[in-house]
């Protein structure tokens, strides 16, 4: 759609609860007929390495873990759906995915560490600012 | 016309199905949802106003509902 509203999200944090925070609001504004962007950058981008979309913590209450699995546990019974499925729907929707080359380089991540089927772009601060000056949401998370 | 089952599914995954069967119809096609999550109820029907589809009607009996759309 040419004049589609948009929407771009700075996923800074890699823990779980934010991470579906960010893969619930990008698919909900793609259903919508907006066009998404999520920039991963930082403990953000750690999620993107292959296999640990869902390897965070909670942002509160962990407990080493504990939380996490009672989280995890709660959510299976309300059937909320895993964030491999919600990447799936994002991508599949025409969500992008923006990994920030800055956060690679300081990390000493490389592109083989991620998962390259889910990534559309590689760029740094640059790139999400050109998409963001354009954008009718912008969210950071 | 295009059947979406969403029973058990939650927010979002209704809103997104709705999408793709919107997204993957014909134009004139006839889309049905039904689902059992209330958010989604909401939601469906917001998405189709935005995307410029027409809504024919929801429907609700014991908690299930079913949302009718033609896609322009």
């Amino acid at each position: 759609m040419k004049d589609a509203k948009t929407m771009t999200i700075i996923l800074h944090s890699g823990d779980l609860d934010k991470v579906y925070s960010a893969l619930i609001l990008g698919t909900g504004a793609l259903s919508m007929g907006m066009n998404v962007s999520i920039f991963f950058t930082f403990w953000g981008l750690e999620r993107l390495k292959k296999g640990k979309l869902a390897a965070g913590g909670l942002s509160k209450m962990n407990f080493l873990g504990l939380g996490k699995r009672m989280m995890s546990s709660r959510m299976k019974k309300a059937r909320v759906e895993s964030l491999d499925t919600l990447m799936k729907d994002f991508k599949n929707l025409g969500g992008r995915v923006i990994a920030c080359e800055m956060t690679m380089g300081v990390m000493g991540i490389s592109k083989d560490d991620l998962d390259q089927t889910i990534i559309d772009e590689y760029g740094a601060v640059g790139a999400y600012l050109k998409e963001a000056m354009r954008s009718d949401i912008n969210l950071f998370i | 016309m295009r059947k979406v089952d969403c029973l058990g599914k939650t927010c979002p995954k209704p809103l997104i199905e709705a999408r793709k069967a919107m997204r993957d119809a014909q134009p004139g096609e006839i889309i049905e949802i039904v689902g059992d999550h209330p958010p989604s109820k909401k939601e469906i029907p917001m998405a189709v106003e935005l995307l410029g589809h027409e809504l024919l009607g929801i429907e609700e009996s014991g908690g299930v509902w079913t949302i009718r759309i033609r896609k322009k």
